[in-house]
């Protein structure tokens, strides 16, 4: 790197060397990224850039199996339902540590923020790719169709996208130097986490309220006038599980940006498995009571119910009761079992909701197209790429030696 | 950072009031009262003849393709993005066929309306629920929440629209009754003002005795629809929707969206009041560290 120093003029070049090929020269550089994961990765974004090009091309009926009878296919079900519901991490971890003052969750603020920011993003592009006319969606901010939840979800996440954003902007701002910026952002650090848990609030609750217009079409175990309050709390548990996967998985791949400094991932991921065990358990709860005000018994006994039970029993109870015993025992393994877990049964829960339960009646069932499965794909795989990227670069989970209370 | 009072009122007025800026326009559409005026029309099934005449002023008057006329009516056909009307038909009393018209109800409270977060599909003062494609975005939510699955997608084309039957708004702003009931020739499709045909509809019922299935349907079905229906034999066997709920849909959202005001106005100040409480604890430790 002092060799970088040297040859290079003040100024660009070094900088370029330095913080984006991680002081290699190309061919060095080129060379690192030859790897099995990244192979895997090409190939996804290889066939999938294409194939995104070629739904906007084409349209949505050359690409998607989507039907008048099932306009929403996993775009809506899995892009935007699931990945917004698992970038909750961003707030929940957010709010612990900026405002109930939990610093030992500091270690993994700035990637669960990170997280949910390209989170956000895939699912805004998972939107645009579904959306019959994207080049409309600017319309959602001049007319008010303020009688819709859809209105209250686009422009929370516009919104939350944009504090999320200038969020994510305190690390970059310390990779880049930019010393004055930085002092601007992070004095407002509080404030953008009090919006962030506002709008949070909003949209993973009115992405529940959307299903409230559809009493009709979804199944009897999943509708309910409740469902917005079980959005709200599932995404609080997400976002907790997310956490501890994430910060699992973190300190696993990533333990070379770690050196030097000592973070007890065990302890913490212990301490979000109490909150894990209550939050789960508030969720399995509410669920019985959205069971019991829709008088819903009776589709316990039928195909529905064994797929409502696994849900709710095997992946929310079950975990609840495994967080619980991790907490108590200090077992950090069986907390991140159940976070697993919980993880498994909130993305079953959004599927179920938006494409597996709904149109429940219906003669014809709808099966993704092998093109919508792998466009999903390429958008998680592009999360996944542009995630290591930045943390490879900038101080997410390591501390800037610039800026020494980064984190 | 330090939390100064003023600084912690400026972070808590900031957010509230922006909050209840945005609160102002979170409010959800209640049902209109039901207005004498409004248009509506009614369908006797019972009068029915099943000529199709009306699938075919719907057609040309929308400049969609002539209807099949080789349609085998009792094969249950649905509308589609090219098709805003069909006839299908069941069995009535004595093995005399029946027919059902299918076509939008134009809700008094439409729930694709209410679904539509840029007033694309929007419910015109004078009683038709129209689409506009030049402010749709293409989400799709109005097929989602019609319980009468109406609102089609040209999923085929590059700028796809919405489709579905416009109740004929603009000859009707031109005095001109809709094309397909002035097409019928049996007057099983009346067109007129609601609440006149609503009453011609029960006083029908009513005079002929043990004829009519008693009940109107569109009358409280999703807080009642403009086109009406009597029948001798059961809806659904008439290939209607049934089983929704009497509210208006708008009434099941209404809850929902009451929410955000709250939100945006309790959790600001409750949020900076956990806040100063951990600042506060933080300092205490500390200034006991320091003095221990």
């Amino acid at each position: 790197m002092a060799e970088a120093h040297a040859v290079a003029l003040p100024g660009a070049p070094s900088f370029f060397r330095e913080k984006v090929l991680l002081g290699m020269g190309w061919g060095e550089y080129l060379r690192s990224l030859a790897t099995p994961w990244n192979a895997l990765a090409a190939v996804i974004l290889v066939v999938g850039i294409p194939l995104l090009a070629y739904r906007f091309a084409a349209g949505l009926g050359a690409t998607t199996a989507l039907t008048q009878a099932y306009p929403w296919g996993i775009w809506i079900g899995f892009d935007m339902m699931t990945g917004i519901v698992l970038a909750a991490g961003g707030f929940t971890i957010g709010a612990t540590v900026q405002l109930l003052g939990l610093k030992d969750y500091h270690g993994i603020e700035r990637s669960a923020i990170l997280t949910a920011f390209l989170g956000y993003l895939m699912a805004v592009f998972g939107l645009l790719a579904d959306l019959g006319r994207p080049w409309n969606i600017v319309q959602a901010m001049f007319n008010y169709g303020s009688a819709s939840p859809l209105f209250e979800v686009a422009w929370c996440v516009m919104c939350y996208t944009t504090v999320l954003l200038l969020e994510f902007t305190v690390p970059f701002f310390e990779w880049m130097g930019w010393r004055k910026l930085h002092a601007v952002l992070k004095k407002m650090l509080i404030a953008l986490t009090v919006l962030s848990v506002i709008f949070s609030t909003m949209h993973q609750a009115a992405l529940g309220s959307l299903f409230l217009l559809a009493p009709t079409k979804l199944h009897p175990l999943w509708y309910s006038p409740f469902i917005f309050i079980f959005f709200f709390i599932s995404a609080i548990l997400a976002g907790i599980s997310m956490a501890i996967i994430e910060s699992t998985i973190s300190h696993r791949v990533f333990a070379r940006q770690l050196t030097g400094k000592h973070v007890d991932v065990d302890g913490l991921v212990v301490g979000l498995g109490k909150a894990g065990a209550v939050v789960a358990f508030a969720y399995f709860f509410i669920k019985l009571q959205g069971v019991i005000d829709g008088h819903a018994w009776g589709h316990l006994l039928t195909g529905w119910g064994a797929l409502f039970l696994v849900e709710t029993v095997g992946l929310v109870l079950v975990p609840s009761m495994l967080f619980a015993y991790g907490a108590r025992h200090n077992k950090a393994k069986a907390v991140k079992v159940a976070a697993v877990m919980v993880i498994g049964g909130i993305i079953l829960n959004r599927l179920n909701v938006s494409v597996i339960a709904f149109n429940w009646t219906s003669a014809t069932r709808y099966v993704p197209s092998w093109m919508e499965v792998w466009i999903s794909l390429t958008l998680v795989t592009l999360g996944v790429v542009a995630f290591r990227w930045i943390v490879n670069r900038m101080p997410i989970l390591r501390e800037d030696s610039a800026f020494p209370q980064g984190h | 950072m330090r939390l100064t009072r003023r600084g912690f009122l400026k972070v808590a007025t900031v957010t509230a009031g922006a909050g209840l800026a945005a609160a102002g326009t979170a409010r959800a559409a209640g049902p209109a009262p039901v207005d004498p005026g409004l248009p509506g029309v009614l369908v006797d099934t019972t009068r029915c003849a099943g000529c199709r005449a009306c699938e075919g002023a719907c057609a040309e008057v929308n400049q969609n393709p002539a209807p099949d006329a080789a349609a085998d009516l009792s094969v249950r056909r649905d509308t589609s993005q090219h098709v805003f009307t069909v006839v299908n038909q069941a069995e009535g009393p004595a093995g005399e066929p029946r027919f059902g018209k299918k076509q939008c109800m134009h809700c008094l409270a439409p729930a694709c309306a209410s679904a539509c977060p840029v007033r694309a599909m929007d419910k015109l003062p004078s009683g038709p629920v129209v689409y506009d494609a030049s402010r749709c975005m293409g989400c799709r939510y109005c097929m989602v929440a019609c319980a009468f699955d109406i609102p089609k997608y040209e999923y085929e084309r590059a700028a796809p629209r919405v489709r579905k039957c416009g109740f004929c708004a603009e000859r009707q702003a031109a005095g001109l009754e809709p094309a397909c009931t002035s097409a019928c020739p049996t007057g099983a499709i009346t067109f007129g003002k609601r609440a006149a045909l609503l009453d011609e509809a029960k006083r029908r019922i009513y005079a002929e005795g043990s004829r009519y299935v008693r009940r109107v349907y569109g009358e409280h079905e999703v807080g009642g629809t403009s086109w009406l229906y009597i029948s001798d034999i059961p809806f659904e066997q008439l290939a209607l929707a049934t089983g929704m709920p009497e509210r208006p849909y708008s009434d099941l959202v209404a809850g929902a969206l009451s929410a955000p005001p709250f939100v945006m106005t309790l959790w600001p100040p409750l949020l900076m009041g956990l806040y100063a409480f951990s600042k506060r604890r933080t300092e205490i430790e500390q200034k006991e560290d320091h003095h221990g």
